[in-house]
Protein backbone atom coordinates (compact mmCIF):
# COMPACT_ATOMS: atom_id res chain seq x y z
CA UNK A 1 0.00 0.00 0.00
CA UNK A 2 2.63 2.19 0.70
CA UNK A 3 3.72 2.80 -3.39
CA UNK A 4 0.02 2.75 -4.04
CA UNK A 5 -0.49 5.97 -1.08
CA UNK A 6 3.34 7.44 -3.12
CA UNK A 7 1.37 7.32 -6.82
CA UNK A 8 -1.58 8.91 -5.20
CA UNK A 9 0.57 11.75 -3.36
CA UNK A 10 2.16 12.29 -6.65
CA UNK A 11 -0.91 12.68 -8.69
CA UNK A 12 -2.11 15.68 -7.03
CA UNK A 13 1.05 17.06 -6.35
CA UNK A 14 1.51 17.19 -10.11
CA UNK A 15 -2.17 18.29 -10.66
CA UNK A 16 -2.03 21.10 -7.63
CA UNK A 17 1.05 22.42 -9.38
CA UNK A 18 0.53 22.20 -12.84
CA UNK A 19 -3.43 22.57 -12.77
CA UNK A 20 -3.44 19.82 -15.41
CA UNK A 21 -7.41 19.03 -15.72
CA UNK A 22 -8.85 19.58 -12.16
CA UNK A 23 -9.33 23.12 -12.66
CA UNK A 24 -11.44 22.41 -16.03
CA UNK A 25 -13.46 19.19 -14.15
CA UNK A 26 -14.72 21.98 -11.82
CA UNK A 27 -15.71 24.75 -14.42
CA UNK A 28 -17.27 22.18 -16.54
CA UNK A 29 -19.21 21.39 -13.84
CA UNK A 30 -20.51 24.36 -12.70
CA UNK A 31 -21.29 26.04 -16.39
CA UNK A 32 -23.45 22.40 -16.75
CA UNK A 33 -25.30 22.51 -13.35
CA UNK A 34 -25.78 26.99 -13.84
CA UNK A 35 -26.93 26.47 -17.67
CA UNK A 36 -29.28 23.20 -16.78
CA UNK A 37 -31.07 25.46 -13.78
CA UNK A 38 -31.63 27.86 -16.80
CA UNK A 39 -33.29 25.60 -18.77
CA UNK A 40 -35.40 23.61 -16.36
CA UNK A 41 -38.87 24.35 -15.18
CA UNK A 42 -37.66 24.28 -11.52
CA UNK A 43 -41.23 25.13 -10.70
CA UNK A 44 -42.80 21.92 -12.03
CA UNK A 45 -43.56 18.59 -9.90
CA UNK A 46 -40.92 17.06 -11.63
CA UNK A 47 -37.80 19.01 -10.73
CA UNK A 48 -36.04 16.50 -8.33
CA UNK A 49 -36.10 14.13 -11.30
CA UNK A 50 -34.61 17.14 -13.55
CA UNK A 51 -31.99 18.01 -10.64
CA UNK A 52 -30.69 14.47 -10.32
CA UNK A 53 -30.32 14.41 -13.97
CA UNK A 54 -28.65 17.21 -14.66
CA UNK A 55 -26.27 16.91 -11.12
CA UNK A 56 -25.26 13.54 -12.70
CA UNK A 57 -24.72 14.89 -16.50
CA UNK A 58 -22.16 17.42 -14.51
CA UNK A 59 -20.52 14.81 -12.93
CA UNK A 60 -20.46 12.24 -15.32
CA UNK A 61 -18.96 14.78 -18.29
CA UNK A 62 -16.96 16.57 -15.43
CA UNK A 63 -15.31 13.23 -14.50
CA UNK A 64 -14.27 11.58 -18.03
CA UNK A 65 -12.81 14.99 -18.94
CA UNK A 66 -10.69 14.19 -15.78
CA UNK A 67 -10.30 10.50 -16.37
CA UNK A 68 -9.55 11.03 -20.21
CA UNK A 69 -6.68 13.19 -19.22
CA UNK A 70 -5.33 11.12 -16.36
CA UNK A 71 -3.19 8.39 -17.92
CA UNK A 72 -2.89 10.14 -21.42
CA UNK A 73 -0.81 12.75 -19.70
CA UNK A 74 1.71 10.07 -18.72
CA UNK A 75 1.75 8.78 -21.37
CA UNK A 76 2.52 11.63 -23.87
CA UNK A 77 5.13 12.68 -21.18
CA UNK A 78 6.62 9.16 -21.31
CA UNK A 79 6.43 8.90 -17.47
CA UNK A 80 3.83 5.93 -17.73
CA UNK A 81 6.72 4.10 -19.32
CA UNK A 82 8.78 5.33 -15.68
CA UNK A 83 5.81 4.18 -14.07
CA UNK A 84 5.58 0.51 -15.53
CA UNK A 85 9.66 0.26 -15.23
CA UNK A 86 8.98 0.11 -11.41
CA UNK A 87 8.69 -3.64 -9.69
CA UNK A 88 4.95 -3.18 -9.28
CA UNK A 89 2.50 -5.35 -10.12
CA UNK A 90 0.16 -2.79 -12.64
CA UNK A 91 -2.93 -3.47 -10.00
CA UNK A 92 -0.92 -1.28 -8.10
CA UNK A 93 -0.45 1.11 -10.77
CA UNK A 94 -4.12 0.81 -11.42
CA UNK A 95 -5.25 0.95 -7.56
CA UNK A 96 -3.06 4.15 -7.28
CA UNK A 97 -4.42 6.04 -10.46
CA UNK A 98 -7.98 4.72 -9.47
CA UNK A 99 -7.85 6.79 -6.17
CA UNK A 100 -6.24 9.58 -7.60
CA UNK A 101 -9.21 9.80 -9.66
CA UNK A 102 -11.81 9.34 -7.09
CA UNK A 103 -9.91 11.86 -5.05
CA UNK A 104 -10.47 14.17 -8.16
CA UNK A 105 -13.96 13.88 -8.70
CA UNK A 106 -15.20 14.03 -5.39
CA UNK A 107 -13.74 17.27 -4.95
CA UNK A 108 -15.81 18.45 -7.95
CA UNK A 109 -18.53 17.05 -6.37
CA UNK A 110 -17.67 19.29 -3.23
CA UNK A 111 -17.09 22.44 -5.27
CA UNK A 112 -20.60 21.96 -7.26
CA UNK A 113 -23.06 20.22 -4.44
CA UNK A 114 -23.23 23.75 -2.79
CA UNK A 115 -23.51 25.44 -5.57
CA UNK A 116 -26.24 23.17 -7.31
CA UNK A 117 -28.36 23.37 -3.61
CA UNK A 118 -28.27 27.30 -3.97
CA UNK A 119 -29.50 27.30 -7.37
CA UNK A 120 -32.26 24.50 -7.21
CA UNK A 121 -32.99 24.43 -4.01
CA UNK A 122 -32.82 20.41 -3.29
CA UNK A 123 -31.51 18.59 -0.62
CA UNK A 124 -28.01 18.32 -2.34
CA UNK A 125 -26.40 18.34 0.77
CA UNK A 126 -28.16 15.66 2.58
CA UNK A 127 -25.78 12.74 4.02
CA UNK A 128 -27.67 10.22 1.33
CA UNK A 129 -26.48 12.40 -1.73
CA UNK A 130 -22.79 12.92 -0.43
CA UNK A 131 -23.06 8.63 0.24
CA UNK A 132 -24.61 8.47 -3.57
CA UNK A 133 -22.21 10.55 -4.86
CA UNK A 134 -18.70 8.82 -3.39
CA UNK A 135 -20.34 5.77 -4.38
CA UNK A 136 -21.01 6.94 -8.16
CA UNK A 137 -17.83 8.16 -8.23
CA UNK A 138 -16.00 5.06 -6.94
CA UNK A 139 -17.75 3.46 -10.19
CA UNK A 140 -16.60 6.33 -12.59
CA UNK A 141 -13.08 6.17 -11.85
CA UNK A 142 -13.02 2.69 -12.01
CA UNK A 143 -14.04 2.01 -15.18
CA UNK A 144 -12.96 5.48 -16.15
CA UNK A 145 -9.29 4.83 -14.84
CA UNK A 146 -9.39 1.68 -16.75
CA UNK A 147 -10.38 3.02 -20.11
CA UNK A 148 -8.47 5.64 -19.87
CA UNK A 149 -5.24 3.13 -20.32
CA UNK A 150 -6.84 2.01 -22.88
CA UNK A 151 -7.71 5.33 -24.95
CA UNK A 152 -4.55 7.03 -23.80
CA UNK A 153 -2.59 5.12 -26.83
CA UNK A 154 -4.73 6.23 -29.61
CA UNK A 155 -4.71 9.13 -31.08
CA UNK A 156 -8.57 9.40 -31.37
CA UNK A 157 -8.64 8.74 -27.53
CA UNK A 158 -10.75 12.13 -27.57
CA UNK A 159 -13.82 10.30 -28.81
CA UNK A 160 -12.92 6.37 -28.26
CA UNK A 161 -12.68 7.09 -24.15
CA UNK A 162 -16.47 7.84 -24.09
CA UNK A 163 -17.46 5.53 -26.58
CA UNK A 164 -16.05 3.34 -24.10
CA UNK A 165 -16.81 4.04 -21.46
CA UNK A 166 -20.86 5.34 -21.64
CA UNK A 167 -22.36 1.82 -22.69
CA UNK A 168 -20.26 0.10 -19.50
CA UNK A 169 -21.74 3.30 -17.18
CA UNK A 170 -24.89 2.98 -18.20
CA UNK A 171 -25.80 1.31 -14.68
CA UNK A 172 -24.04 3.15 -12.94
CA UNK A 173 -26.21 6.48 -14.25
CA UNK A 174 -29.03 5.10 -14.12
CA UNK A 175 -28.86 4.12 -10.45
CA UNK A 176 -27.25 7.17 -9.55
CA UNK A 177 -29.89 9.22 -10.96
CA UNK A 178 -32.98 7.41 -10.02
CA UNK A 179 -31.27 6.87 -6.15
CA UNK A 180 -30.28 10.65 -6.34
CA UNK A 181 -34.46 11.52 -7.54
CA UNK A 182 -35.92 9.30 -4.75
CA UNK A 183 -33.70 11.18 -1.85
CA UNK A 184 -34.75 14.44 -3.35
CA UNK A 185 -38.35 13.20 -3.36
CA UNK A 186 -37.79 12.82 0.43
CA UNK A 187 -37.64 8.48 -0.12
CA UNK A 188 -34.85 7.65 1.05
CA UNK A 189 -35.53 4.25 2.48
CA UNK A 190 -36.21 3.51 -1.16
CA UNK A 191 -33.30 4.66 -2.67
CA UNK A 192 -31.43 1.70 -0.48
CA UNK A 193 -32.00 -1.33 -2.98
CA UNK A 194 -29.87 1.43 -5.69
CA UNK A 195 -27.52 1.56 -3.10
CA UNK A 196 -26.88 -2.21 -3.14
CA UNK A 197 -27.24 -2.50 -6.91
CA UNK A 198 -24.32 0.31 -7.33
CA UNK A 199 -22.19 -0.88 -4.52
CA UNK A 200 -22.20 -4.28 -6.24
CA UNK A 201 -21.43 -2.40 -9.40
CA UNK A 202 -18.77 -0.52 -7.80
CA UNK A 203 -17.19 -3.79 -6.14
CA UNK A 204 -17.52 -6.02 -9.79
CA UNK A 205 -15.79 -3.24 -12.31
CA UNK A 206 -13.26 -2.07 -9.60
CA UNK A 207 -12.20 -5.48 -9.48
CA UNK A 208 -12.26 -6.52 -12.83
CA UNK A 209 -10.36 -3.32 -13.82
CA UNK A 210 -7.54 -4.10 -11.38
CA UNK A 211 -7.32 -7.66 -12.71
CA UNK A 212 -7.21 -6.64 -16.58
CA UNK A 213 -5.05 -3.45 -16.31
CA UNK A 214 -1.77 -5.31 -16.37
CA UNK A 215 -2.98 -6.22 -20.33
CA UNK A 216 -3.70 -2.70 -21.21
CA UNK A 217 -0.47 -1.11 -19.36
CA UNK A 218 1.84 -3.59 -21.06
CA UNK A 219 2.73 -3.77 -24.53
CA UNK B 1 21.64 -12.53 -9.33
CA UNK B 2 22.51 -15.62 -10.77
CA UNK B 3 26.05 -16.46 -9.49
CA UNK B 4 28.47 -16.92 -12.05
CA UNK B 5 25.93 -17.17 -14.72
CA UNK B 6 25.41 -14.03 -17.26
CA UNK B 7 23.03 -11.59 -16.47
CA UNK B 8 21.63 -11.58 -18.99
CA UNK B 9 20.97 -14.06 -21.82
CA UNK B 10 19.71 -13.11 -25.24
CA UNK B 11 18.93 -16.11 -28.07
CA UNK B 12 16.95 -15.80 -30.76
CA UNK B 13 15.15 -13.00 -30.41
CA UNK B 14 12.91 -11.38 -33.26
CA UNK B 15 10.97 -7.93 -33.01
CA UNK B 16 8.55 -6.98 -35.23
CA UNK B 17 6.62 -3.96 -36.03
CA UNK B 18 3.29 -5.06 -38.54
CA UNK B 19 6.08 -5.76 -41.40
CA UNK B 20 8.52 -3.89 -40.05
CA UNK B 21 11.48 -6.39 -38.46
CA UNK B 22 13.40 -4.86 -36.20
CA UNK B 23 15.14 -7.76 -34.46
CA UNK B 24 16.63 -10.24 -36.71
CA UNK B 25 17.72 -13.79 -34.31
CA UNK B 26 19.68 -11.97 -31.86
CA UNK B 27 21.54 -13.43 -29.18
CA UNK B 28 24.18 -11.92 -26.82
CA UNK B 29 24.97 -12.56 -23.22
CA UNK B 30 26.04 -9.88 -20.58
CA UNK B 31 28.21 -11.29 -18.09
CA UNK B 32 28.74 -9.28 -14.32
CA UNK B 33 31.14 -6.58 -14.48
CA UNK B 34 30.83 -5.75 -17.95
CA UNK B 35 30.12 -2.66 -19.94
CA UNK B 36 28.70 -3.19 -23.39
CA UNK B 37 28.31 -0.52 -26.21
CA UNK B 38 25.36 -1.01 -27.94
CA UNK B 39 26.10 0.56 -31.67
CA UNK B 40 24.73 0.94 -35.12
CA UNK B 41 23.48 3.28 -37.80
CA UNK B 42 19.86 4.39 -36.88
CA UNK B 43 17.26 2.27 -37.36
CA UNK B 44 19.60 -0.42 -36.72
CA UNK B 45 17.66 -1.40 -33.88
CA UNK B 46 19.39 -0.53 -30.62
CA UNK B 47 16.10 1.12 -28.80
CA UNK B 48 14.62 -2.12 -29.69
CA UNK B 49 16.80 -4.44 -27.94
CA UNK B 50 17.39 -2.25 -24.91
CA UNK B 51 13.64 -1.93 -24.71
CA UNK B 52 13.39 -5.67 -24.95
CA UNK B 53 15.99 -6.37 -22.07
CA UNK B 54 14.17 -3.35 -19.99
CA UNK B 55 10.88 -6.15 -20.52
CA UNK B 56 9.08 -2.34 -22.22
CA UNK B 57 8.96 -5.00 -25.58
CA UNK B 58 8.17 -8.57 -25.87
CA UNK B 59 10.11 -10.24 -28.42
CA UNK B 60 8.29 -11.64 -30.97
CA UNK B 61 10.41 -14.89 -30.81
CA UNK B 62 13.30 -16.02 -28.31
CA UNK B 63 13.64 -15.76 -25.33
CA UNK B 64 15.31 -12.81 -22.95
CA UNK B 65 16.57 -14.23 -19.78
CA UNK B 66 17.18 -11.87 -16.85
CA UNK B 67 18.81 -12.81 -13.55
CA UNK B 68 17.90 -16.78 -14.40
CA UNK B 69 14.49 -16.21 -15.18
CA UNK B 70 12.32 -15.54 -18.09
CA UNK B 71 12.47 -11.61 -18.47
CA UNK B 72 8.96 -10.87 -19.38
CA UNK B 73 7.01 -13.67 -16.80
CA UNK B 74 8.73 -12.32 -14.51
CA UNK B 75 8.98 -8.54 -15.26
CA UNK B 76 8.31 -6.86 -11.86
CA UNK B 77 10.79 -8.91 -9.99
CA UNK B 78 13.60 -8.20 -13.21
CA UNK B 79 13.15 -4.77 -13.16
CA UNK B 80 14.05 -4.27 -9.71
CA UNK B 81 17.01 -5.13 -10.64
CA UNK B 82 17.62 -2.60 -14.09
CA UNK B 83 18.38 1.02 -14.15
CA UNK B 84 16.73 2.29 -17.59
CA UNK B 85 17.75 5.88 -18.81
CA UNK B 86 15.65 6.26 -22.23
CA UNK B 87 14.81 9.31 -24.62
CA UNK B 88 12.30 10.38 -22.34
CA UNK B 89 12.93 11.28 -18.82
CA UNK B 90 10.40 9.59 -16.76
CA UNK B 91 10.85 12.34 -14.51
CA UNK B 92 7.84 14.86 -13.47
CA UNK B 93 8.38 18.84 -14.06
CA UNK B 94 5.99 19.70 -11.44
CA UNK B 95 8.20 17.59 -8.86
CA UNK B 96 11.56 18.71 -7.34
CA UNK B 97 14.19 16.58 -7.88
CA UNK B 98 13.96 15.69 -4.46
CA UNK B 99 10.67 14.42 -4.58
CA UNK B 100 10.97 12.74 -8.04
CA UNK B 101 13.50 10.27 -6.45
CA UNK B 102 11.71 10.02 -3.10
CA UNK B 103 8.57 8.90 -5.33
CA UNK B 104 10.93 6.61 -7.33
CA UNK B 105 12.58 5.17 -4.31
CA UNK B 106 9.25 4.53 -2.99
CA UNK B 107 8.15 2.52 -6.24
CA UNK B 108 11.64 0.68 -5.84
CA UNK B 109 10.54 -0.66 -2.03
CA UNK B 110 14.10 1.43 -0.80
CA UNK B 111 13.98 2.40 2.80
CA UNK B 112 15.65 5.87 4.04
CA UNK B 113 14.06 7.06 0.42
CA UNK B 114 14.97 10.46 1.54
CA UNK B 115 18.87 9.72 2.09
CA UNK B 116 18.71 7.75 -1.04
CA UNK B 117 17.58 10.36 -3.36
CA UNK B 118 20.21 13.02 -1.38
CA UNK B 119 22.99 10.40 -2.38
CA UNK B 120 21.69 9.87 -5.77
CA UNK B 121 21.67 13.79 -6.20
CA UNK B 122 25.24 14.39 -4.85
CA UNK B 123 26.64 11.44 -7.12
CA UNK B 124 25.29 12.81 -9.89
CA UNK B 125 26.01 16.76 -9.22
CA UNK B 126 22.51 18.17 -8.70
CA UNK B 127 22.86 18.47 -4.62
CA UNK B 128 22.45 22.14 -4.92
CA UNK B 129 19.56 22.05 -7.25
CA UNK B 130 17.53 19.36 -5.13
CA UNK B 131 14.78 21.38 -4.22
CA UNK B 132 13.98 23.09 -7.91
CA UNK B 133 11.33 21.87 -9.76
CA UNK B 134 12.30 19.62 -12.87
CA UNK B 135 10.74 21.98 -15.26
CA UNK B 136 13.12 24.60 -14.36
CA UNK B 137 15.89 22.40 -15.53
CA UNK B 138 17.82 22.57 -18.95
CA UNK B 139 18.14 19.29 -20.93
CA UNK B 140 21.44 18.77 -19.35
CA UNK B 141 20.34 18.68 -16.22
CA UNK B 142 17.54 16.72 -16.76
CA UNK B 143 19.31 14.09 -18.05
CA UNK B 144 21.86 13.79 -14.59
CA UNK B 145 18.43 13.76 -12.81
CA UNK B 146 17.31 10.91 -15.42
CA UNK B 147 20.55 9.39 -14.81
CA UNK B 148 20.05 9.79 -10.71
CA UNK B 149 16.30 7.82 -10.58
CA UNK B 150 18.09 5.18 -13.16
CA UNK B 151 20.90 4.34 -10.54
CA UNK B 152 18.89 5.55 -7.30
CA UNK B 153 17.94 1.37 -6.20
CA UNK B 154 21.78 -0.21 -7.04
CA UNK B 155 20.59 -1.81 -9.98
CA UNK B 156 22.62 -5.13 -11.35
CA UNK B 157 22.29 -3.92 -14.76
CA UNK B 158 21.92 -0.20 -16.44
CA UNK B 159 20.18 -0.42 -19.92
CA UNK B 160 21.34 3.63 -20.98
CA UNK B 161 19.87 4.33 -24.05
CA UNK B 162 21.73 8.03 -25.88
CA UNK B 163 22.70 8.78 -21.96
CA UNK B 164 25.15 11.39 -23.08
CA UNK B 165 21.94 13.74 -25.04
CA UNK B 166 22.12 16.77 -23.89
CA UNK B 167 25.02 16.15 -21.39
CA UNK B 168 27.88 18.86 -21.76
CA UNK B 169 31.69 18.14 -20.37
CA UNK B 170 31.29 17.91 -16.81
CA UNK B 171 27.74 15.91 -17.04
CA UNK B 172 29.38 13.11 -19.76
CA UNK B 173 32.30 12.36 -16.97
CA UNK B 174 29.57 12.43 -14.36
CA UNK B 175 28.15 9.57 -17.06
CA UNK B 176 31.54 7.94 -17.21
CA UNK B 177 32.12 7.61 -13.34
CA UNK B 178 28.45 5.84 -13.47
CA UNK B 179 29.77 3.54 -15.58
CA UNK B 180 32.81 2.79 -13.90
CA UNK B 181 31.69 2.33 -10.64
CA UNK B 182 28.52 0.16 -11.82
CA UNK B 183 31.16 -2.22 -13.57
CA UNK B 184 33.52 -2.05 -10.42
CA UNK B 185 31.05 -3.29 -8.26
CA UNK B 186 30.23 -6.28 -10.67
CA UNK B 187 27.25 -4.56 -11.82
CA UNK B 188 26.91 -4.26 -15.98
CA UNK B 189 25.75 -1.70 -18.63
CA UNK B 190 24.30 -1.53 -22.07
CA UNK B 191 25.16 1.55 -23.72
CA UNK B 192 23.98 2.99 -26.47
CA UNK B 193 24.92 6.27 -28.50
CA UNK B 194 26.28 7.65 -31.56
CA UNK B 195 29.21 9.04 -30.02
CA UNK B 196 31.32 6.43 -30.90
CA UNK B 197 35.17 8.24 -29.31
CA UNK B 198 32.95 8.33 -26.28
CA UNK B 199 31.46 4.75 -26.18
CA UNK B 200 34.62 3.09 -27.10
CA UNK B 201 36.50 4.91 -24.24
CA UNK B 202 33.72 3.14 -21.91
CA UNK B 203 32.97 -0.09 -23.14
CA UNK B 204 34.80 -3.38 -22.14
CA UNK B 205 32.70 -5.13 -25.22
CA UNK B 206 31.53 -3.73 -28.03
CA UNK B 207 28.21 -4.85 -30.13
CA UNK B 208 27.10 -3.63 -33.37
CA UNK B 209 23.82 -3.74 -34.87
CA UNK B 210 23.39 -3.64 -38.93
CA UNK B 211 19.65 -4.04 -40.08
CA UNK B 212 18.45 -5.73 -36.81
CA UNK B 213 21.24 -7.84 -36.61
CA UNK B 214 24.47 -8.93 -34.58
CA UNK B 215 27.10 -7.63 -37.03
CA UNK B 216 30.01 -7.49 -34.18
CA UNK B 217 30.59 -8.25 -31.14
CA UNK B 218 34.11 -8.41 -29.61
CA UNK B 219 35.97 -7.43 -26.43
CA UNK B 220 36.69 -3.77 -27.07
CA UNK B 221 40.48 -4.44 -26.57
CA UNK B 222 40.22 -7.23 -29.50
CA UNK B 223 38.78 -4.73 -31.58
CA UNK B 224 39.93 -1.56 -33.57
CA UNK B 225 37.73 1.78 -33.79
CA UNK B 226 38.25 1.07 -37.46
CA UNK B 227 37.05 -2.14 -37.30
CA UNK B 228 33.99 -0.59 -35.63
CA UNK B 229 33.24 1.76 -37.71
CA UNK B 230 33.41 -0.43 -40.69
CA UNK B 231 31.01 -2.83 -39.18
CA UNK B 232 28.43 0.01 -38.36
CA UNK B 233 28.79 1.18 -42.02
CA UNK B 234 28.64 -2.63 -42.80
CA UNK B 235 24.84 -2.41 -41.46
CA UNK B 236 24.03 1.25 -43.21
CA UNK B 237 24.94 -0.37 -46.68
CA UNK B 238 22.95 -3.78 -45.50
CA UNK B 239 20.26 -1.52 -44.17
CA UNK B 240 19.72 0.59 -47.67
CA UNK B 241 20.27 -2.46 -49.83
Amino acid sequence: MRRVWALVWKDLLVEFRGREFLGAMVVFALITIVTLNFAFDLSRGDREASGAGGLWIAFLFAGMLGLGRSLAVERDRGTLEGLTLCPVDAGTIFLGKFISNVLFIVIVQAVSLPVFYGLYNLPSLEPMVLLMAVIGAIGLAGLGTLFSALAASSRAREILMPLLLFPLAIPLVIGTVRATTLIFQGDGAEAWPWFNLLAAFDVIFVTLSYIVFDLVLEE
Amino acid sequence: MTGDGPLIQVEHVYKRFGTKVALRDVSFSLVSGEAVALLGANGAGKTTLLRSLATLARPTRGTIQAFGVDAWSARAAVRAQLGVVAHQPYVYPELTCTENLVFFATMFGLEEVRVRAAEALEHVGLARRADDRASTLSRGLLQRLNLARAILHEPAVLLLDEPDTGLDAAGREVLSEIVHSQVTRGGSVVLTTHALEYALGLATRVVVLGEGRVVLDEPRELVSDEAVSLAIGSGVVAAGR
